[in-house]
């Protein structure tokens, strides 16, 4: 009976979940997040704004000050031992024993947990090992790893059960492009074999490409959660056009009210006019002025631009 | 990795498209639980660090039985005038003292120290690397985790024990002879009888480390520095030797760890006297109570943030 009905729950709800940490630092602040099942949620924040610590609530690594999380339909920390199983965890970047194999190490967190069969351990491990890659380098110590090594390895102790929920703290972290597109793979293959994927990441584009659903957190606080087009279209898009003649070009758009003006080599972009029919009567009146437009057109809002306009900065900048 | 995703794409995808059912289901047998148990004495004993902790202890009894051998290459009896550990003057005429003797030139410091390395690396180790978290999230689960670790801490005292026992019992037995034994009461016992009672001392030795097992894994709970606590656990032992020598503390002295290590010997005697035997490991099971419950209730409450 709970069973069913913590089916139908999202895979993570939390309710004014709240962490001040001892020196009274107010790290999360009354946060109430909702992860649907079967989505691939992306979590953004500039550093410090509470997304490992909430993460870490979630795990159960850390104990809410006040508020409740509920993960797969229980509570945490509470249910930890029913809900944790089910969970695959990638915290703050890969933890290993650098003295073990890679391996070996599978094998040591394969076997902390209560619920995995010793005598299945061998074909987990090795089932894990070749889903991320890393067959060949499983007999070397994880020491000698790479940076991009031990994120796979961190990656393959996530996967070592079948999960309902995979919570990813910046998976790609010191991978290269070719690696960071492998596990974007691997995120979308997971989440169309049904698992809720929860990513934290401080690269934008990669939302954008991957996650289905996104939250923002700022300074401990949700500035908003919905989906990743929801979002994107809050923000308003911008005109680019593409000419030799910048200068003419942003005389002539200024005097027909285009604010935000900037010029990046041959390209002048603004603000796009709150009326859609302007547009083309903007540019008449830059043919009209003599300027030679290669290109004119509107830019789709990027995450980016969402994010700049909830947070009023830049991304990397610390809250 | 997209390679290897196809590889296995068939077998990890089945398994996944089947979580719901596979996920709720997974049932945990109680065997399994000793997993984890196992997996920390490998864990243990596939570091470096603990073979060197090993190897300073098996070099006691060979460095102390080719001393002793050197010294009385004339004849005469080496320790006389009491210098030296207990029964060194007894290994020349018989090798199974080597036992007892290099016994109790470690169970003062390497033994204990080498246990306050182990016990104070055992959660803080993994606190500084990070591996706690994964284990917790695994879910290892805190208490479970807990027991694991003492119980392997435990496994490190026996087994540094009896490398120190062994050890000097197959030196003494190639440097010196062997044979009946003579007791401390004066009384003579069969080889076979010395052996047991050798055994029974190793074993009251090795229990001789539960309490400075348990404090030092309170010590590991309350640092996320496996160095911090490794040298306040041996801090706390060389501060708990240096009280138990002033005779003007004898109040406390009865309740400090190391008061009654030495009365090992007691099992040498012929009646054995188990008055300070049994006040030892009455003292020892007092510190795994009271500090095995301040860890509990420090490691199943504290934020893990490492």
């Amino acid at each position: 009976m709970e069973e069913l009905s913590a089916a139908g729950e999202p895979a993570i709800a939390t309710h004014a979940l709240t962490k001040r940490y001892r020196g009274g630092q107010l790290a999360v602040d009354r946060l109430d997040l909702v992860v649907p099942r079967g989505s691939v949620f992306g979590f953004l924040g500039p550093n410090g704004s509470g997304k490992t610590t909430t993460i870490r609530m979630l795990m159960g690594l850390i104990e809410p000050t006040s508020g409740t999380a509920r993960v797969l339909g229980e509570e945490m920390p509470r249910a930890g031992r029913r809900v944790l199983p089910r969970v695959g965890a990638l915290i703050e970047g890969p933890a290993l024993y650098g003295f073990l194999t890679g391996r070996d190490n599978l094998v040591r967190f394969d076997a902390a947990d209560p619920t995995a069969d010793p005598r299945t351990r061998k074909a987990r491990v090795d089932a894990a090992l070749d889903r991320v890659g890393l067959v060949a380098a499983a007999g070397k110590k994880a020491r000698a790893y790479s940076l991009g090594m031990k994120q796979r390895l961190g990656l393959a102790a996530a996967l070592l059960q079948p999960r309902e929920l995979l919570v990813l703290d910046e998976p790609t972290n010191g991978l290269d492009p070719q690696g960071m597109r492998e596990i974007r793979t691997l995120v979308r293959g997971l989440a169309s074999e049904g698992t809720t994927v929860f990513l934290s990441s401080h690269l934008l584009d990669e939302i954008e490409q991957v996650c289905t659903h996104v939250a923002v957190m700022a300074q401990g606080r949700l500035l908003t959660q919905g989906t990743v087009a929801e979002l994107a279209s809050s923000a308003r898009g911008r005109l680019a056009v593409t000419t030799p003649d910048t200068a003419e070009a942003v005389r002539v758009l200024k005097e027909h009210g285009v604010n935000d003006l900037t010029v990046d080599d041959d390209r002048v972009t603004g603000e796009l006019p709150v009326v859609a029919r302007e547009l083309a009567d903007l540019n008449a009146a830059l043919v009209r002025a003599g300027v030679r437009v290669r290109s004119f057109g509107t830019e789709r809002a990027s995450l980016e631009d969402a994010f700049v306009a909830l947070t009023g900065e830049g991304f990397d900048v610390a809250g | 990795m997209s390679q290897a995703e196809a590889g296995a794409g068939s077998g990890a995808g089945a398994m996944a498209r089947a979580v719901p059912a596979a996920t709720a289901r997974r049932t945990p047998s109680p065997l399994w639980a000793l997993s984890l148990f196992r997996s920390e004495v490998a864990t243990v004993f596939r570091r470096w660090r603990t073979f060197a902790l090993l190897g300073v202890l098996a070099a006691v009894p060979v460095l102390v039985g080719v001393a002793v051998k050197m010294e009385t290459q004339d004849g005469g009896a080496a320790g006389h005038g009491g210098g030296g550990p207990a029964f060194i003057s007894q290994v020349t005429n018989n090798g199974l003292f080597l036992v007892f003797t290099s016994l109790a030139a470690t169970l003062p410091f390497f033994l204990p120290m080498a246990i306050g390395v182990i016990a104070g690396d055992s959660v803080a180790g993994e606190a500084s690397s990070g591996t706690l978290r994964y284990l917790l999230v695994a879910p290892a689960g805190r208490t479970r985790l807990l027991l694991a670790k003492f119980a392997a801490t435990l496994t490190f005292c026996c087994a540094a024990t009896l490398t120190v026992a062994a050890l000097a019992l197959a030196v003494g037995a190639v440097l010196f002879p062997l044979g009946d034994v003579t007791l401390i009461s004066g009384v003579t016992v069969s080889f076979g009888e010395g052996l047991l009672r050798a055994l029974a001392v190793a074993g009251a030795v090795a229990l001789s480390l539960v309490g400075i097992a348990a404090l030092g894994l309170f010590v590991s709970t309350l640092t996320g520095s496996g160095i911090a606590a490794m040298a306040t656990t041996v801090g706390l032992l060389i501060t708990a030797q240096i009280l138990d020598q002033f005779p003007q503390l004898h109040a406390i002295q009865p309740y400090l760890f190391p008061h009654y290590w030495l009365s090992f010997a007691d099992l040498l005697r012929a009646p054995v006297y188990w008055d300070q035997v049994l006040d030892n490991l009455g003292l020892q099971a007092l510190y795994a109570a009271v500090f095995g419950s301040a860890a509990w209730a420090r490691f199943t409450t504290k934020d893990i943030t490492a």
